[in-house]
């Protein structure tokens, strides 16, 4: 392991952040908000400390990353992160509990958007831009950030594979920088034309950057008690587009704006994707139907909803909770099942369930003619084994994890609700990245009354499933650290 | 500048490697994907599987927008109609991976002319070419000519009992008679661009321009020998032996190729009927001795495999031969192998590499200078290039002395119409001069990189 790299990388990062800081501390001296001006600059403070000790001591010729140490840098940046980006909360003393404050970074940088906050409208203007902002960062990734600053290194994409989620990582062009810096410009492009139009519907301006981050990184913060159900329409409508907008695979729009846009209709994912949204738009629509008075309400709710929850954001124009059996149940499926590989959006991803099936497929066909040879096709080329076999060890620890997740927030004895329906859809939305879940995680509700454990294991949840699990366990596993082992 | 570069072997490992530090935009293709992935993990390059003889798979490379497209796979015959294939389909230029003899010897313009190659290249016959120019004169550990062929630089190391062992380079100067300049220095891993206070001590490895008659002059005043090799053994009956060996039989020099591949063998007395050819065991040292090793001028060590090489060249070092030259594909050998003696190295790949590095500089610069040569030196630490100077160039007419160069550069030598000049404070460079010039730790694209 090649600590001094690690620990090298670590303190860039952590002084992007308080780079990144500026911003809301901008924002705090435009509302004249004094503590929270304060509060951002301790942590900038701190921050340029912490950030600035870590590169002193870790000057080193050998700056060699391999795929180990890439695992533990974003494992370990992440938590970092997430410790240095809460401290403004509980400075300021808008979040006083430090794990509530956790949570709620956590949930930011996850683009999880669940929440602890019982009263969202409360929080000062800059608290909750510094809050929408997290989601911005943390949907593309921090580590691509920077990446996209800081030349590259031997072995820089370890770090970015580590970091980008998916089963199967490419570069857009051949310098990892150049790829990195261009992922970040179709990013802001996006999100800058979110901004213009839901200004152009009459929103302020703050609240449509804040409603931007929370779509662009697919988290679900929001500025509003009801989240997105007091908007107009025309802005609900435009919220819904963005949020699918930005499940899909950002090598799309790579291909679209640059190369061929004929490529773009052969990619399977995003056929498979495009049809999961048509298909439970439909079911759902027909199954509310009795709910709302007309078709265009029925219909914007059901697509608004339908897409809020596989791009994993969150926001919510009605309350899900109280639709009938099945739609909740197509819901609970669409967290599962999550958007495209290579979007900022969490879940398991559309082309993992597509490679799981087809793997399914060729079993089943293996065991028909078991002298059979099968390969899996994906995208128009034979999928490697390798890529196959990995797919589905994650799915099998995915499963695990959500399951100890689940246990360990069963302990929890609070007063309303806790019950198997909230614990068990708190675990998948949290670890999927989601943020509202049903019963009294629902989406009108909040995750106050959880204990401080069960907001750690949460938090540790969101983590694992941003991250996609094995960062944290290669970062904390002994035989990554022991000498015995190495 | 776009790259694309097909077959990820050795050869094309070592160039993606160079290219990409040189700060192109690399594309590797290649038919087996655990190698492609390597090259992305390892490198800053995109990789592409498939074949590079498949029109689909060109285009998902971008061929048509690429400006350079290298094809190096084991195959000549693949590299040529890639090459075609990417020429047809819009590259700006083309180079081949050709080795076969055959290609080589007689067909070689035809097939350029006509597959629109913008050079071919081939690494056995380039290294055979740099193992000749040291056989040419033993006491150098590496000879590197430059274009006009009368100016070359020469690396010696400094022995123990050396006269100028402890020697600074003012004195070396007024001592000797001969016209040269000591232009870098390795000690210890660490390259110097010495002045004229810096003293040679046991061990440096020091890197001499001249002219080939003042350096021939300056090693025989400071004890070394510079008589050519007249007896050569080599070992294996490979491409790089037939090219070397049909060299030095040309030049007159008397020749033994031992290999235990009786075919091959009868292969080479075909080719070669003024060498001798030994069907024999090349691990065997019984063979090596009856074939009288001891009064060998030289041994050359060329089989196919890396440690064999070592080892035989190890053995001829015992038996006193003065001048081993051993031939190692793999990287990481060569450090071990300098370490345990062996002081002269070829390496193929890097000879390659080093030839697309300047072809794809040249590519990018086209003001006032024209970069025709460029050698890396001391495990690419340094580099030495030679530049033909245009007539508009921004640092001609004036004499060095003025120009502001850059810290650890270095204008090596001046060649004008066959004279060499040694240059001093006073010297000019005049266009259509031929300027060589060294550089450690930076890259020089263009002569008018090296001032301020």
């Amino acid at each position: 392991m090649n600590r001094k790299m690690v620990l090298n990388i670590i303190g860039k990062i952590v002084l992007t952040e308080a780079v990144l800081m500026l911003l809301p501390l901008i924002t705090a001296v435009i509302y004249v908000e004094t503590t929270a001006m304060y509060s951002f600059l301790i942590t900038i403070a701190i921050a340029v400390a912490v950030g600035g000790s870590f590169m002193a001591v870790s000057r080193t010729k050998d700056t060699a990353i391999y795929a180990g140490e890439g695992f533990v840098i974003v494992g370990l940046a992440w938590i970092i992160l997430s410790l240095i980006g809460c401290l403004p909360f509980v400075i300021s003393g808008d979040i006083p509990n430090f794990f509530d404050a956790f949570f709620e970074t956590v949930s930011g940088f996850t683009t999880t958007g669940a929440s602890i906050l019982r009263d969202i409208e409360a929080l000062s203007k800059s608290m909750l831009f510094w809050r929408s902002f997290t989601h911005w960062v943390g949907g593309m990734g921090v580590l691509v950030f920077v990446m996209a600053i800081i030349p590259s290194t031997k072995g820089s994409m370890n770090i970015m594979r580590a970091e980008m989620p998916g089963p199967v990582i490419g570069k857009l062009v051949p310098r990892l920088r150049d790829t990195a810096k261009l992922l970040y410009i179709i990013y802001m492009v996006l999100t800058l034309a979110e901004v213009i139009l839901l200004c152009f519907g009459g929103m302020p301006l703050f609240e449509s950057l804040v409603h931007s981050f929370g779509t662009a990184g697919t988290g679900g913060f929001g500025v509003k008690g009801d989240s997105i159900a007091g908007y107009s329409p025309y802005i609900q409508w435009v919220i819904a587009i963005f949020m699918l907008v930005f499940g899909i695979n950002f090598n799309i729009y790579y291909l679209i704006l640059f190369r061929r846009a004929r490529q773009v209709l052969k990619s399977t994912e995003l056929w498979v994707y495009l049809s999961i949204v048509t298909v439970s738009v439909t079911a759902i629509a027909i199954n509310t139907s009795h709910i709302y008075n007309n078709l265009s309400d029925t219909l914007r709710n059901s697509a608004f909803q339908v897409s809020s929850i596989i791009s994993t954001t969150g926001y919510s124009t009605a309350d899900f909770d109280a639709w009938p059996g099945l739609s909740k149940a197509v819901l609970l499926l669409l967290m599962v099942i999550g958007a495209c590989a290579g979007s900022t959006a969490g879940g398991l991803k559309v082309s993992r369930v597509v490679l799981i099936f087809k793997n399914i497929g060729r079993e089943v066909k293996q065991m028909l003619h078991p002298r059979s040879v099968n390969k899996v096709r994906f995208e128009g080329k034979t999928a490697e084994e390798n890529t196959v076999r990995s797919v589905a060890t994650y799915f099998g620890l995915y499963v695990v994890c959500i399951v100890v997740v689940f246990l360990l927030i069963s302990f929890e004895t609070f007063s309303v609700g806790s019950n198997f329906e909230t614990n068990f859809s708190a675990a998948i939305s949290c670890f999927n990245n989601i943020g509202p879940g049903f019963g009294a995680v629902g989406p009108m509700l909040n995750y106050a009354d959880y204990s401080s454990f069960s907001k750690v294991v949460l938090s540790v949840a969101m983590l694992l499933g941003r991250l996609e699990i094995f960062p944290l366990i290669i970062a904390f596993s002994p035989s990554t650290w022991m000498r015995k082992y190495r | 500048m776009k790259i694309i570069v097909v077959g990820c072997g050795k050869i094309g490992a070592t160039i993606i490697e160079s290219l990409v530090a040189e700060g192109h935009d690399v594309t590797a293709v290649d038919n087996n994907s655990s190698v492609v992935n390597d090259m992305v993990e390892m490198y800053d390059c995109i990789g592409v599987c498939g074949s590079g003889t498949d029109c689909n798979i060109l285009s998902e490379t971008g061929v048509e927008t690429c400006e350079l497209f290298v094809a190096v796979t084991g195959s000549d015959e693949f590299n040529m109609l890639a090459c075609f294939m990417a020429k047809s389909l819009g590259a700006k230029h083309t180079i081949a991976r050709i080795r076969n003899p055959e290609y080589n010897d007689r067909n070689l313009g035809f097939i350029r002319q006509n597959l629109g190659l913008s050079m071919a290249i081939n690494p056995e016959l380039l290294a055979a070419k740099e193992m000749f120019s040291v056989l040419q004169l033993p006491s150098a550990t590496k000879v590197e000519k430059f274009s006009r062929r009368n100016f070359e630089m020469v690396e010696i190391v400094v022995k123990k009992d050396s006269p100028i062992d402890g020697m600074s380079l003012i004195d070396m100067r007024k001592k000797y008679t001969a016209k040269f300049l000591v232009c870098a220095v390795e000690r210890e891993d660490e390259v110097f661009v010495p002045d004229g206070n810096f003293i040679l001590k046991t061990g440096d490895k020091i890197s001499i321009t001249a002219s080939p008659f003042e350096t021939a002059k300056l090693l025989k005043s400071i004890g070394l020998d510079v008589k050519q090799s007249k007896n050569v053994m080599i070992l294996g009956a490979t491409k790089t032996s037939y090219y070397l060996a049909k060299m030095l039989v040309t030049a007159g020099t008397a020749v033994k190729v031992i290999d235990p591949n009786k075919e091959r063998c009868e292969q080479f007395s075909e080719v070669l009927p003024d060498a001798v050819i030994i069907n024999g065991d090349v691990a065997a040292q019984q063979v090596l001795i009856e074939e009288g090793i001891k009064s060998m001028d030289a041994f050359v060590s060329l089989t196919g495999v890396d440690e064999e090489n070592i080892l035989m060249s190890l053995f001829a070092s015992s038996q006193n031969v003065p001048k081993v030259i051993s031939k190692i594909n793999r990287d990481e050998f060569n450090a071990l192998a300098e370490q345990i003696g062996i002081e002269t190295i070829v390496s193929p790949r890097h000879i390659i590499a080093d030839v697309l590095v300047r072809y794809a500089r040249g590519l990018q610069n086209s003001m006032g200078s024209k970069m025709e040569t460029l050698y890396k030196l001391m495990d690419g630490k340094a580099e030495v290039l030679e530049f033909l100077i245009e007539s508009d160039c921004k640092i001609a007419d004036k004499p060095l002395k003025e120009l502001n160069l850059k810290k650890n550069t270095l204008i090596a030598g001046i060649i004008r119409a066959r004279k060499t000049i040694i240059p001093t404070g006073d010297d000019k460079i005049l266009a259509s001069d031929t300027v060589i010039v060294l550089a450690a730790g930076q890259r020089i694209n263009d002569i008018s990189d090296i001032i301020k």
